[in-house]
Protein backbone atom coordinates (compact mmCIF):
# COMPACT_ATOMS: atom_id res chain seq x y z
CA UNK A 1 0.00 0.00 0.00
CA UNK A 2 1.17 3.68 -0.56
CA UNK A 3 0.27 6.20 1.65
CA UNK A 4 0.79 9.47 0.87
CA UNK A 5 0.28 12.57 3.15
CA UNK A 6 0.21 16.07 3.05
CA UNK A 7 3.11 15.84 0.18
CA UNK A 8 4.52 19.37 -1.09
CA UNK A 9 7.46 19.24 -3.01
CA UNK A 10 9.89 21.98 -3.89
CA UNK A 11 13.44 21.61 -5.84
CA UNK A 12 16.34 23.21 -4.50
CA UNK A 13 15.84 26.16 -7.16
CA UNK A 14 12.86 27.06 -5.51
CA UNK A 15 10.03 25.62 -7.84
CA UNK A 16 7.28 24.37 -5.96
CA UNK A 17 6.50 20.85 -7.92
CA UNK A 18 4.08 19.34 -5.52
CA UNK A 19 1.18 20.69 -3.63
CA UNK A 20 -0.03 19.05 -0.78
CA UNK A 21 -0.58 15.74 -2.57
CA UNK A 22 -3.07 13.23 -0.54
CA UNK A 23 -3.66 9.70 -1.64
CA UNK A 24 -3.89 6.52 -0.37
CA UNK A 25 -3.35 3.37 -3.13
CA UNK A 26 -4.08 0.11 -2.48
CA UNK A 27 -2.45 -2.66 -3.33
CA UNK A 28 -3.67 -4.00 -6.63
CA UNK A 29 -4.90 -1.40 -7.85
CA UNK A 30 -4.40 0.16 -11.33
CA UNK A 31 -3.98 3.64 -11.73
CA UNK A 32 -3.10 6.17 -14.27
CA UNK A 33 -1.86 9.60 -13.75
CA UNK A 34 -2.82 12.34 -16.20
CA UNK A 35 -2.18 15.27 -16.67
CA UNK A 36 -0.16 18.79 -18.79
CA UNK A 37 3.20 19.64 -19.17
CA UNK A 38 4.66 20.36 -16.10
CA UNK A 39 2.09 19.37 -13.63
CA UNK A 40 4.46 17.39 -11.41
CA UNK A 41 3.38 13.97 -12.42
CA UNK A 42 7.01 12.89 -12.83
CA UNK A 43 7.63 14.84 -9.31
CA UNK A 44 5.16 12.78 -8.16
CA UNK A 45 6.30 9.32 -9.03
CA UNK A 46 9.95 9.75 -8.27
CA UNK A 47 8.94 9.89 -4.67
CA UNK A 48 7.99 6.32 -4.46
CA UNK A 49 11.09 4.77 -5.18
CA UNK A 50 12.56 7.55 -2.93
CA UNK A 51 14.63 9.40 -5.32
CA UNK A 52 13.14 12.31 -4.14
CA UNK A 53 12.17 13.14 -0.66
CA UNK A 54 8.99 15.31 0.40
CA UNK A 55 9.88 18.81 1.82
CA UNK A 56 6.98 18.10 3.84
CA UNK A 57 4.54 15.29 4.28
CA UNK A 58 5.08 11.86 4.32
CA UNK A 59 5.17 8.73 1.66
CA UNK A 60 4.55 5.31 3.31
CA UNK A 61 5.57 2.11 1.28
CA UNK A 62 3.91 -0.63 2.61
CA UNK A 63 4.32 0.94 5.84
CA UNK A 64 7.42 2.17 5.45
CA UNK A 65 8.70 5.96 5.13
CA UNK A 66 10.10 6.63 2.21
CA UNK A 67 12.59 9.08 4.17
CA UNK A 68 14.00 6.57 6.39
CA UNK A 69 14.79 3.86 3.61
CA UNK A 70 17.06 4.03 0.59
CA UNK A 71 16.73 3.71 -3.12
CA UNK A 72 17.77 0.55 -3.02
CA UNK A 73 15.68 -0.75 -0.33
CA UNK A 74 12.61 1.04 -1.45
CA UNK A 75 13.17 -0.38 -5.19
CA UNK A 76 12.94 -3.83 -4.51
CA UNK A 77 9.37 -3.10 -4.02
CA UNK A 78 8.82 -0.30 -6.50
CA UNK A 79 10.24 -0.71 -9.81
CA UNK A 80 10.00 2.87 -12.15
CA UNK A 81 10.67 2.81 -15.31
CA UNK A 82 11.48 6.34 -16.50
CA UNK A 83 10.07 8.18 -19.98
CA UNK A 84 12.67 8.30 -21.48
CA UNK A 85 15.16 5.23 -22.14
CA UNK A 86 18.43 6.94 -22.40
CA UNK A 87 18.41 8.08 -19.03
CA UNK A 88 18.17 4.42 -17.75
CA UNK A 89 20.12 2.32 -20.28
CA UNK A 90 24.20 2.09 -20.22
CA UNK A 91 25.18 -1.67 -20.98
CA UNK A 92 26.92 -2.61 -23.76
CA UNK A 93 24.20 -5.57 -24.70
CA UNK A 94 20.77 -5.74 -23.88
CA UNK A 95 21.28 -8.57 -21.78
CA UNK A 96 23.95 -6.84 -19.39
CA UNK A 97 20.80 -4.04 -19.10
CA UNK A 98 18.76 -6.53 -18.23
CA UNK A 99 20.43 -8.60 -15.92
CA UNK A 100 22.17 -5.19 -14.41
CA UNK A 101 19.47 -5.12 -11.42
CA UNK A 102 19.20 -8.23 -10.56
CA UNK A 103 22.72 -8.89 -9.96
CA UNK A 104 22.45 -5.89 -7.67
CA UNK A 105 19.88 -7.32 -5.76
CA UNK A 106 21.98 -10.40 -5.45
CA UNK A 107 20.29 -13.27 -7.44
CA UNK A 108 21.86 -16.21 -8.15
CA UNK A 109 23.23 -16.70 -11.83
CA UNK A 110 20.76 -19.57 -12.92
CA UNK A 111 17.93 -16.84 -11.70
CA UNK A 112 19.42 -14.38 -13.45
CA UNK A 113 19.88 -16.25 -16.57
CA UNK A 114 16.33 -17.54 -16.39
CA UNK A 115 14.72 -13.89 -15.27
CA UNK A 116 17.13 -12.50 -18.27
CA UNK A 117 15.00 -14.73 -20.90
CA UNK A 118 11.94 -14.49 -19.75
CA UNK A 119 11.84 -10.82 -19.85
CA UNK A 120 13.40 -10.69 -23.53
CA UNK A 121 10.73 -13.13 -24.11
CA UNK A 122 7.64 -11.06 -22.70
CA UNK A 123 8.97 -7.61 -24.31
CA UNK A 124 10.14 -9.08 -27.84
CA UNK A 125 13.33 -8.21 -27.58
CA UNK A 126 15.11 -12.04 -27.36
CA UNK A 127 16.59 -11.49 -30.71
CA UNK A 128 18.15 -7.90 -29.55
CA UNK A 129 19.76 -9.99 -26.02
CA UNK A 130 23.47 -9.65 -27.85
CA UNK A 131 22.54 -6.32 -29.23
CA UNK A 132 23.81 -3.02 -27.64
CA UNK A 133 20.83 -0.96 -26.39
CA UNK A 134 22.12 2.08 -28.72
CA UNK A 135 21.30 -0.17 -31.91
CA UNK A 136 18.38 0.00 -31.57
CA UNK A 137 14.66 2.18 -32.43
CA UNK A 138 13.69 4.36 -29.28
CA UNK A 139 10.26 2.47 -29.19
CA UNK A 140 12.61 -1.21 -28.68
CA UNK A 141 14.90 1.11 -25.91
CA UNK A 142 11.79 1.82 -24.28
CA UNK A 143 10.84 -1.93 -24.30
CA UNK A 144 14.30 -2.39 -22.74
CA UNK A 145 14.05 0.27 -20.31
CA UNK A 146 10.69 -1.98 -19.07
CA UNK A 147 12.05 -5.35 -19.39
CA UNK A 148 15.32 -4.20 -17.08
CA UNK A 149 12.89 -3.25 -14.25
CA UNK A 150 10.28 -6.29 -14.46
CA UNK A 151 13.06 -8.60 -14.65
CA UNK A 152 12.83 -8.59 -10.67
CA UNK A 153 9.29 -8.68 -10.53
CA UNK A 154 8.72 -5.39 -8.18
CA UNK A 155 5.39 -5.57 -6.48
CA UNK A 156 4.57 -2.16 -7.55
CA UNK A 157 5.47 -0.92 -11.06
CA UNK A 158 5.60 2.94 -11.74
CA UNK A 159 5.61 3.22 -16.02
CA UNK A 160 6.05 7.10 -16.95
CA UNK A 161 4.65 7.75 -20.66
CA UNK A 162 4.69 3.89 -21.50
CA UNK A 163 3.29 4.35 -24.73
CA UNK A 164 5.95 6.84 -26.16
CA UNK A 165 7.30 5.30 -29.31
CA UNK A 166 5.13 2.06 -29.22
CA UNK A 167 3.22 1.19 -32.53
CA UNK A 168 -0.51 -0.30 -32.25
CA UNK A 169 0.59 -4.27 -31.77
CA UNK A 170 3.11 -3.12 -28.86
CA UNK A 171 0.86 -0.76 -27.17
CA UNK A 172 -1.90 -3.61 -27.15
CA UNK A 173 0.84 -6.24 -25.63
CA UNK A 174 1.60 -3.55 -23.38
CA UNK A 175 -1.81 -3.10 -22.20
CA UNK A 176 -2.65 -7.15 -22.08
CA UNK A 177 0.50 -7.43 -19.86
CA UNK A 178 0.02 -4.19 -17.64
CA UNK A 179 -3.29 -5.84 -17.02
CA UNK A 180 -2.04 -9.31 -16.22
CA UNK A 181 0.31 -8.07 -14.08
CA UNK A 182 -2.45 -6.32 -12.43
CA UNK A 183 -4.74 -8.70 -12.12
CA UNK A 184 -2.08 -11.12 -10.76
CA UNK A 185 -1.78 -8.94 -7.41
CA UNK A 186 1.00 -6.46 -8.43
CA UNK A 187 0.08 -2.53 -8.35
CA UNK A 188 0.82 -0.52 -11.45
CA UNK A 189 0.91 2.96 -12.06
CA UNK A 190 1.20 4.50 -15.54
CA UNK A 191 1.57 8.37 -16.20
CA UNK A 192 0.61 9.15 -19.66
CA UNK A 193 -0.68 11.51 -22.23
CA UNK A 194 -2.01 9.00 -24.35
CA UNK A 195 -5.77 8.95 -23.57
CA UNK A 196 -6.91 6.58 -25.76
CA UNK A 197 -4.74 4.46 -24.30
CA UNK A 198 -6.38 4.69 -21.17
CA UNK A 199 -9.61 4.29 -22.56
CA UNK A 200 -8.62 0.95 -23.73
CA UNK A 201 -7.15 0.33 -20.21
CA UNK A 202 -9.51 0.71 -18.16
CA UNK A 203 -8.08 2.22 -14.99
CA UNK A 204 -8.57 4.27 -11.85
CA UNK A 205 -7.41 8.02 -13.21
CA UNK A 206 -5.60 10.68 -10.74
CA UNK A 207 -5.57 13.97 -12.88
CA UNK A 208 -2.78 16.37 -12.05
CA UNK A 209 -2.97 20.28 -12.53
CA UNK A 210 -0.96 23.17 -11.62
CA UNK A 211 1.06 20.88 -8.92
CA UNK A 212 -2.16 19.42 -7.58
CA UNK A 213 -4.31 16.30 -7.55
CA UNK A 214 -8.00 18.00 -9.42
CA UNK A 215 -9.65 14.72 -9.50
CA UNK A 216 -9.60 11.20 -8.91
CA UNK A 217 -12.25 8.36 -10.14
CA UNK A 218 -12.69 5.58 -12.70
CA UNK A 219 -11.46 6.38 -16.39
CA UNK A 220 -15.33 6.91 -17.23
CA UNK A 221 -16.17 9.11 -14.57
CA UNK A 222 -12.73 11.66 -15.58
CA UNK A 223 -12.18 11.30 -19.39
CA UNK A 224 -15.79 12.29 -19.81
CA UNK A 225 -15.55 15.40 -17.52
CA UNK A 226 -14.69 17.87 -19.67
CA UNK A 227 -13.76 20.71 -17.35
CA UNK A 228 -11.12 18.46 -15.60
CA UNK A 229 -9.84 17.45 -18.51
CA UNK A 230 -9.46 21.12 -20.22
CA UNK A 231 -7.78 22.00 -17.04
CA UNK A 232 -5.08 19.15 -17.08
CA UNK A 233 -4.88 19.83 -20.89
CA UNK A 234 -6.57 16.55 -21.87
CA UNK A 235 -8.23 16.19 -24.89
CA UNK A 236 -11.57 13.82 -24.37
CA UNK A 237 -11.04 10.34 -26.13
CA UNK A 238 -11.90 10.37 -30.02
CA UNK A 239 -15.32 7.93 -29.18
CA UNK A 240 -16.05 10.63 -25.97
CA UNK A 241 -16.14 13.56 -27.97
CA UNK A 242 -18.48 11.78 -31.03
CA UNK A 243 -20.83 11.01 -28.39
CA UNK A 244 -21.18 14.27 -27.12
CA UNK A 245 -21.21 16.18 -30.41
CA UNK A 246 -24.42 13.54 -30.93
CA UNK A 247 -25.93 13.70 -27.12
CA UNK A 248 -29.03 15.00 -29.46
CA UNK A 249 -29.64 11.88 -31.15
CA UNK A 250 -30.38 10.45 -27.33
CA UNK A 251 -27.38 8.81 -26.90
CA UNK A 252 -25.34 9.14 -23.85
CA UNK A 253 -22.77 11.69 -23.08
CA UNK A 254 -20.09 9.04 -20.66
CA UNK A 255 -19.29 6.70 -23.33
CA UNK A 256 -15.56 5.86 -23.69
CA UNK A 257 -15.51 2.68 -24.86
CA UNK A 258 -15.43 1.70 -28.97
CA UNK A 259 -17.53 -1.67 -28.50
CA UNK A 260 -19.92 -0.13 -26.39
CA UNK A 261 -20.23 2.96 -28.67
CA UNK A 262 -20.61 0.71 -31.60
CA UNK A 263 -23.57 -1.19 -29.99
CA UNK A 264 -24.95 2.21 -29.11
CA UNK A 265 -24.83 3.16 -32.52
CA UNK A 266 -26.23 -0.22 -33.75
CA UNK A 267 -29.26 0.17 -31.24
CA UNK A 268 -30.19 3.30 -32.28
CA UNK A 269 -30.50 2.40 -36.02
CA UNK A 270 -32.62 0.14 -35.11
CA UNK A 271 -34.59 2.39 -32.44
CA UNK A 272 -34.90 4.57 -35.52
CA UNK A 273 -36.52 1.29 -37.85
CA UNK A 274 -38.85 0.12 -34.98
CA UNK A 275 -40.28 3.84 -34.79
CA UNK A 276 -40.78 3.80 -38.53
CA UNK A 277 -42.59 0.42 -38.23
CA UNK A 278 -44.90 1.67 -36.11
CA UNK B 1 8.24 18.87 -58.69
CA UNK B 2 9.31 16.27 -56.58
CA UNK B 3 12.24 17.28 -53.67
CA UNK B 4 13.11 13.85 -52.97
CA UNK B 5 14.27 10.76 -55.16
CA UNK B 6 14.79 7.40 -53.91
CA UNK B 7 15.94 4.59 -56.17
CA UNK B 8 16.27 1.24 -55.01
CA UNK B 9 17.61 1.93 -51.97
CA UNK B 10 18.55 -0.69 -49.53
CA UNK B 11 21.04 0.10 -46.48
CA UNK B 12 22.23 -2.13 -43.38
CA UNK B 13 23.72 -0.51 -39.82
CA UNK B 14 27.32 -1.53 -39.60
CA UNK B 15 27.30 -5.33 -37.29
CA UNK B 16 23.45 -5.62 -37.66
CA UNK B 17 23.11 -8.89 -40.90
CA UNK B 18 19.02 -7.81 -41.53
CA UNK B 19 18.84 -4.96 -43.71
CA UNK B 20 17.23 -1.51 -42.46
CA UNK B 21 15.52 -0.79 -45.52
CA UNK B 22 15.32 -2.82 -48.42
CA UNK B 23 14.79 -1.93 -52.14
CA UNK B 24 12.61 1.70 -51.51
CA UNK B 25 11.51 3.37 -54.45
CA UNK B 26 9.83 6.59 -53.73
CA UNK B 27 9.38 10.08 -54.91
CA UNK B 28 8.61 13.32 -52.48
CA UNK B 29 6.75 16.01 -54.12
CA UNK B 30 7.73 19.59 -53.15
CA UNK B 31 4.79 21.03 -50.83
CA UNK B 32 3.60 17.47 -50.08
CA UNK B 33 2.40 16.90 -46.11
CA UNK B 34 3.55 13.32 -45.34
CA UNK B 35 2.88 10.89 -42.37
CA UNK B 36 5.59 8.13 -41.91
CA UNK B 37 4.16 5.53 -39.90
CA UNK B 38 4.88 1.52 -39.25
CA UNK B 39 5.43 -0.82 -36.35
CA UNK B 40 8.02 0.11 -33.93
CA UNK B 41 11.71 -0.53 -36.01
CA UNK B 42 9.90 -0.62 -39.19
CA UNK B 43 12.63 1.46 -40.71
CA UNK B 44 10.86 4.90 -40.58
CA UNK B 45 13.17 6.83 -38.35
CA UNK B 46 16.67 5.34 -40.50
CA UNK B 47 15.03 6.17 -43.76
CA UNK B 48 14.91 9.90 -42.66
CA UNK B 49 18.52 9.44 -41.15
CA UNK B 50 19.21 9.04 -45.48
CA UNK B 51 17.19 12.18 -46.02
CA UNK B 52 19.78 14.50 -44.33
CA UNK B 53 22.77 12.37 -45.05
CA UNK B 54 23.38 10.91 -41.08
CA UNK B 55 23.21 7.52 -43.09
CA UNK B 56 25.93 7.28 -44.33
CA UNK B 57 28.23 10.04 -43.96
CA UNK B 58 27.83 9.52 -39.38
CA UNK B 59 26.70 6.20 -38.92
CA UNK B 60 28.14 4.27 -42.16
CA UNK B 61 26.97 0.60 -42.57
CA UNK B 62 26.38 -0.29 -46.59
CA UNK B 63 24.11 1.65 -48.59
CA UNK B 64 23.19 1.29 -52.35
CA UNK B 65 20.84 2.78 -54.73
CA UNK B 66 20.32 6.77 -54.75
CA UNK B 67 19.16 9.37 -52.93
CA UNK B 68 18.32 12.35 -54.24
CA UNK B 69 17.35 15.56 -51.91
CA UNK B 70 17.09 18.73 -53.38
CA UNK B 71 18.90 17.84 -56.34
CA UNK B 72 22.22 16.76 -54.18
CA UNK B 73 22.99 13.30 -54.20
CA UNK B 74 23.01 12.45 -50.47
CA UNK B 75 26.14 10.00 -51.18
CA UNK B 76 28.69 12.44 -52.58
CA UNK B 77 27.47 15.37 -50.83
CA UNK B 78 28.78 15.87 -46.53
CA UNK B 79 25.90 16.49 -44.33
CA UNK B 80 27.06 19.83 -43.59
CA UNK B 81 25.86 20.56 -47.29
CA UNK B 82 22.44 18.62 -47.14
CA UNK B 83 21.73 20.86 -43.57
CA UNK B 84 21.41 23.67 -45.64
CA UNK B 85 18.25 22.73 -47.24
CA UNK B 86 16.44 19.59 -45.09
CA UNK B 87 15.77 20.41 -41.24
CA UNK B 88 16.03 17.47 -38.77
CA UNK B 89 13.63 17.84 -35.86
CA UNK B 90 14.38 15.32 -33.25
CA UNK B 91 11.63 13.17 -30.83
CA UNK B 92 13.04 15.00 -27.56
CA UNK B 93 13.65 18.49 -28.18
CA UNK B 94 16.33 18.32 -25.23
CA UNK B 95 18.64 16.51 -27.75
CA UNK B 96 18.67 19.19 -29.69
CA UNK B 97 18.82 22.62 -27.52
CA UNK B 98 22.24 23.80 -25.92
CA UNK B 99 22.85 27.09 -26.07
CA UNK B 100 21.82 29.94 -22.51
CA UNK B 101 19.53 31.41 -24.51
CA UNK B 102 16.50 30.97 -27.41
CA UNK B 103 17.71 33.38 -29.42
CA UNK B 104 21.26 31.83 -29.22
CA UNK B 105 20.27 28.91 -30.08
CA UNK B 106 18.04 29.79 -33.07
CA UNK B 107 21.50 31.44 -34.19
CA UNK B 108 23.55 28.67 -33.97
CA UNK B 109 22.89 26.87 -36.98
CA UNK B 110 23.24 30.51 -39.12
CA UNK B 111 26.43 31.19 -37.50
CA UNK B 112 27.99 27.75 -39.32
CA UNK B 113 26.71 28.76 -42.02
CA UNK B 114 28.63 32.10 -41.61
CA UNK B 115 25.24 34.15 -42.47
CA UNK B 116 26.20 38.21 -42.40
CA UNK B 117 25.30 39.25 -38.43
CA UNK B 118 22.46 41.50 -39.89
CA UNK B 119 21.16 38.74 -41.47
CA UNK B 120 21.24 36.16 -38.33
CA UNK B 121 19.52 38.85 -36.63
CA UNK B 122 16.84 39.24 -38.88
CA UNK B 123 16.37 35.74 -39.71
CA UNK B 124 16.33 34.97 -35.96
CA UNK B 125 13.63 37.40 -35.55
CA UNK B 126 11.41 35.74 -37.87
CA UNK B 127 11.89 32.18 -36.66
CA UNK B 128 10.70 33.54 -33.51
CA UNK B 129 7.99 35.64 -34.77
CA UNK B 130 6.55 32.20 -37.07
CA UNK B 131 6.93 30.22 -33.96
CA UNK B 132 5.29 32.74 -31.65
CA UNK B 133 7.82 32.61 -29.35
CA UNK B 134 9.17 36.06 -29.55
CA UNK B 135 8.90 36.17 -25.83
CA UNK B 136 10.65 33.54 -24.81
CA UNK B 137 14.18 34.96 -26.62
CA UNK B 138 15.78 35.97 -23.78
CA UNK B 139 14.59 32.15 -22.16
CA UNK B 140 16.82 29.61 -21.06
CA UNK B 141 15.92 26.62 -23.24
CA UNK B 142 16.23 24.37 -19.67
CA UNK B 143 13.65 26.47 -18.50
CA UNK B 144 10.83 26.05 -20.84
CA UNK B 145 7.77 23.13 -20.96
CA UNK B 146 8.19 20.47 -23.31
CA UNK B 147 5.93 22.09 -26.04
CA UNK B 148 7.59 25.39 -26.07
CA UNK B 149 11.03 23.52 -25.99
CA UNK B 150 9.72 21.83 -29.36
CA UNK B 151 8.96 24.65 -30.87
CA UNK B 152 12.71 26.82 -30.51
CA UNK B 153 13.75 23.23 -32.05
CA UNK B 154 11.61 23.86 -34.72
CA UNK B 155 12.48 27.92 -34.78
CA UNK B 156 16.42 26.76 -34.99
CA UNK B 157 15.78 24.19 -38.19
CA UNK B 158 13.38 27.04 -39.91
CA UNK B 159 15.58 29.67 -39.43
CA UNK B 160 17.98 28.12 -42.11
CA UNK B 161 15.16 28.23 -44.68
CA UNK B 162 15.07 24.50 -45.19
CA UNK B 163 12.73 23.64 -48.39
CA UNK B 164 12.12 20.20 -46.71
CA UNK B 165 11.49 19.34 -43.00
CA UNK B 166 11.26 15.80 -41.56
CA UNK B 167 10.30 15.22 -37.72
CA UNK B 168 10.66 12.33 -35.38
CA UNK B 169 8.01 11.70 -33.02
CA UNK B 170 7.70 15.33 -32.07
CA UNK B 171 5.26 15.31 -30.25
CA UNK B 172 6.31 12.25 -27.76
CA UNK B 173 6.71 14.37 -24.69
CA UNK B 174 3.94 16.92 -25.31
CA UNK B 175 0.69 16.76 -23.37
CA UNK B 176 -2.26 16.75 -26.05
CA UNK B 177 -3.27 19.97 -26.26
CA UNK B 178 0.62 21.20 -26.63
CA UNK B 179 0.43 18.42 -29.65
CA UNK B 180 -2.33 19.73 -30.96
CA UNK B 181 -0.97 23.52 -30.97
CA UNK B 182 2.33 21.78 -32.59
CA UNK B 183 0.87 20.19 -35.53
CA UNK B 184 -1.30 23.51 -36.16
CA UNK B 185 1.88 25.20 -36.52
CA UNK B 186 3.51 22.64 -38.47
CA UNK B 187 0.10 22.78 -41.24
CA UNK B 188 0.37 26.60 -41.61
CA UNK B 189 4.48 26.39 -42.22
CA UNK B 190 3.15 23.63 -44.89
CA UNK B 191 0.19 26.01 -46.39
CA UNK B 192 1.71 29.26 -45.75
CA UNK B 193 5.75 28.81 -46.78
CA UNK B 194 5.15 25.55 -49.18
CA UNK B 195 7.22 23.67 -46.70
CA UNK B 196 7.47 20.16 -47.89
CA UNK B 197 7.13 18.49 -44.14
CA UNK B 198 7.91 14.39 -43.57
CA UNK B 199 6.63 13.77 -39.91
CA UNK B 200 6.79 10.36 -38.43
CA UNK B 201 3.99 9.60 -35.95
CA UNK B 202 2.27 6.60 -34.51
CA UNK B 203 -0.56 8.41 -32.94
CA UNK B 204 -2.86 9.17 -36.22
CA UNK B 205 -6.00 10.28 -34.55
CA UNK B 206 -4.18 14.11 -34.20
CA UNK B 207 -2.75 13.91 -37.30
CA UNK B 208 -4.37 12.50 -40.29
CA UNK B 209 -6.08 15.99 -41.27
CA UNK B 210 -3.60 17.81 -42.12
CA UNK B 211 -1.74 15.47 -44.25
CA UNK B 212 -2.33 15.27 -48.17
CA UNK B 213 0.16 11.84 -47.95
CA UNK B 214 0.51 8.66 -45.64
CA UNK B 215 3.35 6.04 -46.06
CA UNK B 216 3.09 3.01 -44.16
CA UNK B 217 6.60 1.13 -43.77
CA UNK B 218 6.99 -2.44 -42.17
CA UNK B 219 10.35 -4.94 -42.30
CA UNK B 220 12.41 -1.91 -43.90
CA UNK B 221 9.57 -1.07 -47.25
CA UNK B 222 7.20 0.42 -48.18
CA UNK B 223 4.48 -1.27 -47.66
CA UNK B 224 1.49 1.37 -48.20
CA UNK B 225 1.30 5.12 -49.39
CA UNK B 226 -1.68 7.44 -50.58
CA UNK B 227 -4.31 9.93 -49.28
CA UNK B 228 -4.94 9.53 -45.68
CA UNK B 229 -9.01 8.52 -45.97
CA UNK B 230 -7.86 5.39 -48.20
CA UNK B 231 -4.69 4.47 -46.68
CA UNK B 232 -6.27 4.70 -43.04
CA UNK B 233 -9.86 2.15 -43.91
CA UNK B 234 -7.58 -0.33 -45.83
CA UNK B 235 -7.29 -3.93 -45.22
CA UNK B 236 -3.54 -4.02 -45.82
CA UNK B 237 -3.02 -1.25 -42.94
CA UNK B 238 -5.24 -3.31 -40.91
CA UNK B 239 -3.34 -6.18 -41.00
CA UNK B 240 -0.47 -4.18 -40.06
CA UNK B 241 -1.72 -3.35 -36.99
CA UNK B 242 -1.08 0.24 -37.31
CA UNK B 243 -2.51 2.31 -34.36
CA UNK B 244 -5.72 3.98 -37.24
CA UNK B 245 -8.17 6.44 -35.21
CA UNK B 246 -10.49 4.80 -32.88
CA UNK B 247 -13.12 6.65 -35.52
CA UNK B 248 -12.06 5.13 -38.30
CA UNK B 249 -12.06 1.86 -36.30
CA UNK B 250 -15.47 2.89 -35.14
CA UNK B 251 -16.52 3.28 -39.27
CA UNK B 252 -14.76 -0.32 -39.60
CA UNK B 253 -16.65 -2.20 -37.16
CA UNK B 254 -20.17 -0.93 -37.95
CA UNK B 255 -19.80 -1.69 -41.35
CA UNK B 256 -18.87 -4.81 -40.69
CA UNK B 257 -22.31 -5.20 -38.73
CA UNK B 258 -23.87 -3.91 -41.65
CA UNK B 259 -24.09 -0.12 -41.28
CA UNK B 260 -22.78 1.81 -44.11
CA UNK B 261 -21.28 5.43 -43.33
CA UNK B 262 -20.60 6.91 -46.98
CA UNK B 263 -16.63 7.52 -46.74
CA UNK B 264 -14.16 6.58 -43.98
CA UNK B 265 -13.97 9.24 -42.23
CA UNK B 266 -10.36 10.88 -40.62
CA UNK B 267 -12.06 13.45 -38.05
CA UNK B 268 -14.73 13.21 -35.16
CA UNK B 269 -16.96 15.75 -37.17
CA UNK B 270 -16.90 13.67 -40.45
CA UNK B 271 -18.29 10.88 -38.80
CA UNK B 272 -20.65 12.74 -36.70
CA UNK B 273 -22.10 14.26 -39.93
CA UNK B 274 -22.15 10.94 -41.23
CA UNK B 275 -24.38 9.26 -38.51
CA UNK B 276 -26.76 11.89 -38.69
CA UNK B 277 -27.02 11.69 -42.53
CA UNK B 278 -27.84 7.92 -42.19
CA UNK B 279 -30.63 8.97 -38.86
CA UNK B 280 -32.19 11.20 -41.16
CA UNK B 281 -32.17 9.13 -44.45
CA UNK B 282 -33.40 6.08 -42.92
Amino acid sequence: MIEVENVSFTYPSGVEALKEINVKINDADFIAIIGENGAGKTTFIKHLNGILKPTQGDIYINGLNTKKASIAELSRDVGLVFQNPDHQLFCETVEDEIAFGLKNFGFNKDAISERVTWALNLLDLTKYGKVSPFMLSGGERKRVALATILAWDPKILVLDEPTIGQDFHQKDKLRQFIVQLNSQGRTVIMVTHDVEFVADCNPKVIVMSNNRIIATGSAREVLTNFDILAKASVLPPQITQLFIKLSDLGLPQNVIDLYEAKQLIIDLTKGRLNNEGL
Amino acid sequence: MSIVEIRNLSYSYPGLNKPALINIDLTIEKGDFIILTGPSGCGKTTLCRCLNGLIPHFYNGDLTGDVIVTGLSVKDNPTSKIAQHVGFVFQNPENQLFALSVEKDIAFGLENLAVPRTEIRKQVDHALDLLGITNLRDNAPYELSGGQKQRVAIACILAMHPELMILDEPTSFLDPVAAKNLFEIIYALNKELGLTIILVEHRLDLLCTYANRVIIMDEGKVKADGIPRDILSSKEVLSLGIGIPKITKLYLELKASGIHLGDPPISVNEIAQEIRTLMLND
